[in-house]
């Protein structure tokens, strides 16, 4: 089943730790808020994304089944 | 199901603006008759009418009320309190600083909108309506309205004064704030329809869209596409300030030329030089292109801007659209709700640039850091506030780009003088509205 990163722009204060968890996937703009390079996550980066999503202190970043309706809206 | 003999709607203009507020339900009654369709056979004569969301979106109303009154009847549904069921938000809030046609309707025809407010809660199955309102004087007025109604409505309608701020109108925001938290956007998806007040599903829905659907429940779906065209049927009320000698609210034909749009508020002055279209959440139009555009959502698309909540402010040659342009993001930059980074600290950053472009001077420099700047504000909200003011800030370079030149020398004659557009200072001055008589036409 593939997988999606999505960040709760809400809940994200810019620690950052995604994107040096994850940089293959994550960097940060100029104000330290995390920019996806693709929301996809390929299958051999999913263990490092779900390390990520777990390392968020704020819990803003997630990490979804990709759901067909959602991609149709 | 019978049906009875469709009563004969008004031909013509006005549908929904009459010329002087109907006042009590007696008065109502009497201009427009009894209500007919309900339920779902509203919903197929909704749906065969065509009419779309009148809030800004213009996303198909039967196609909502359909999808809402689906998720209703769902089995498992979330049983609170006992009761089931959805929830309908009737949005008459109008945050937009440069709209008044939702404070024009509520005050002219408030038993019209409420009609369809009663309508829609059955067709969706709700149990509670909530008619939101930004003005305290407002909901005062719509709940005498209300109290009238006792035994009439079958669904109970509370009218709710949301604090005002450009995004509480917003309709995440709505649901937030009738779940008790502050009146600013929440994370979506999930989206009200799927999950909203009270975990609900909940139809949110202008108070213009909803005034048609009690229409359309009388005069049926055959007159209300008697007006417009048939790619944007029926009338809409448009708010029409800056440069033309009567500013106010108008009832429009669908798909007429923005041309005759401009001609209801009396004309200009002086020569046009560019219309926003849609609004702050839109985008400028050369006064050629705008002159011959559809005033539809599809025709004002095409012509790369948007009819939004039917917001048009018109720029009149001399004055100058960097300035107003860089006035609008100052002020949206401070309507931000602060809780996604990017909309925080790029907006302000975004303001300033298009300062430095209108009082300042606009150098390439400047430009390249408002497309870096839009950028890195676009799709990062909760809401489409940082989407708004990108495409705002874009289209004002692209019409505007021999201002832009001009500007390399310091700021013209039109930045230094009067504004045209009364954009509230600062983030605690009142919006909705205020820059029209509640009632003016």
């Amino acid at each position: 089943m593939s997988k999606q990163l999505r960040v709760n722009p809400i809940l994200c204060e810019a620690h950052g730790v995604c994107a040096e968890l994850l940089p293959e996937l994550i960097r940060l703009d100029p104000w330290g808020y995390p920019i996806l390079a693709s929301a996809q996550v390929p299958a051999d980066l999913e263990p490092l994304a779900r390390r990520a999503v777990k390392s968020c202190p704020t819990l803003a970043l997630l990490l979804e089944r990709v759901s067909p309706e959602r991609i149709a809206t | 199901m019978e049906v009875s003999a469709v009563v004969a709607g008004p031909a013509g203009l006005p549908r929904m603006l009459p010329p002087v507020p109907v006042r009590g339900l007696g008065a109502h009654d009497e201009r427009y008759g009894p209500v007919r369709l309900r339920g779902a056979a509203l919903v197929d004569e909704v749906e065969r009418s065509g009419l779309t969301g009148r809030g800004g979106a213009a996303f198909p109303a039967g196609r909502k009320l359909r999808s809402v009154a689906e998720r209703s009847r769902r089995p498992g549904l979330p049983r609170l309190s006992g009761r089931r069921g959805a929830v309908l938000i009737a949005n008459g809030v109008e945050s937009e600083p440069a709209s008044a046609k939702d404070v024009s309707l509520l005050a002219r025809a408030s038993h019209l909108v409420l009609d369809g407010v009663v309508l829609a809660a059955g067709a969706v199955s709700a149990e509670q309506a909530y008619l939101c309102v930004s003005r305290p004087g407002q909901a005062a007025a719509l709940s005498a309205a209300v109290a009238e109604r006792v035994g009439r409505d079958p669904v109970p309608v509370a009218v709710t004064v949301v604090p005002e701020r450009y995004v509480a109108s917003e309709e995440s925001a709505l649901v937030h704030y009738l779940n008790g938290g502050p009146a600013v956007p929440l994370l979506t998806p999930p989206r009200p329809f799927e999950r909203g007040v009270r975990r609900r599903p909940t139809l949110v829905s202008n108070v213009e869209t909803l005034a048609n659907v009690a229409l359309i429940s009388r005069y049926g779906a055959d007159w209300f596409r008697s007006l417009g065209v048939s790619s944007a049927p029926g009338s809409a009320l448009v708010t029409i300030s800056g440069a033309v000698r009567r500013p106010g609210v108008y009832e429009i034909a669908l798909g007429m030329p923005l041309r005759d749009v401009l001609a209801l508020a009396g004309g200009m002055d002086a020569a046009l030089q560019a219309v926003l279209a849609g609004g702050y959440f839109g985008s400028w139009l050369p006064a050629g292109t705008a002159l011959n555009a559809a005033a539809s959502a599809a025709g004002l698309r095409a012509a790369g801007a948007s009819l939004g909540a039917g917001v048009l402010l018109v720029l009149p040659a001399g004055g100058c659209g960097l300035a107003e342009t860089a006035r609008v993001v100052r002020y949206l930059a401070g309507q931000s709700a602060g809780q996604c980074g990017p909309c925080l600290n790029g907006l302000p950053e975004i303001a300033a640039v298009m300062e430095q472009a209108a009082f300042g001077d606009a150098t390439g420099r400047v430009l390249r850091a408002v497309h870096n700047l839009s950028g890195l504000v676009e799709g990062r909200g909760a809401c489409h506030l940082p989407d708004g003011v990108a495409r705002l800030v874009a289209s004002a370079l692209r019409v505007f780009a021999d201002d832009v030149r001009r500007h390399q020398r310091g700021p013209c004659p039109g930045a230094r003088g009067r504004p045209v557009f009364s954009v509230p200072s600062g983030a605690d001055a009142p919006p909705a509205g205020s820059v029209f008589a509640a009632d003016r036409r």
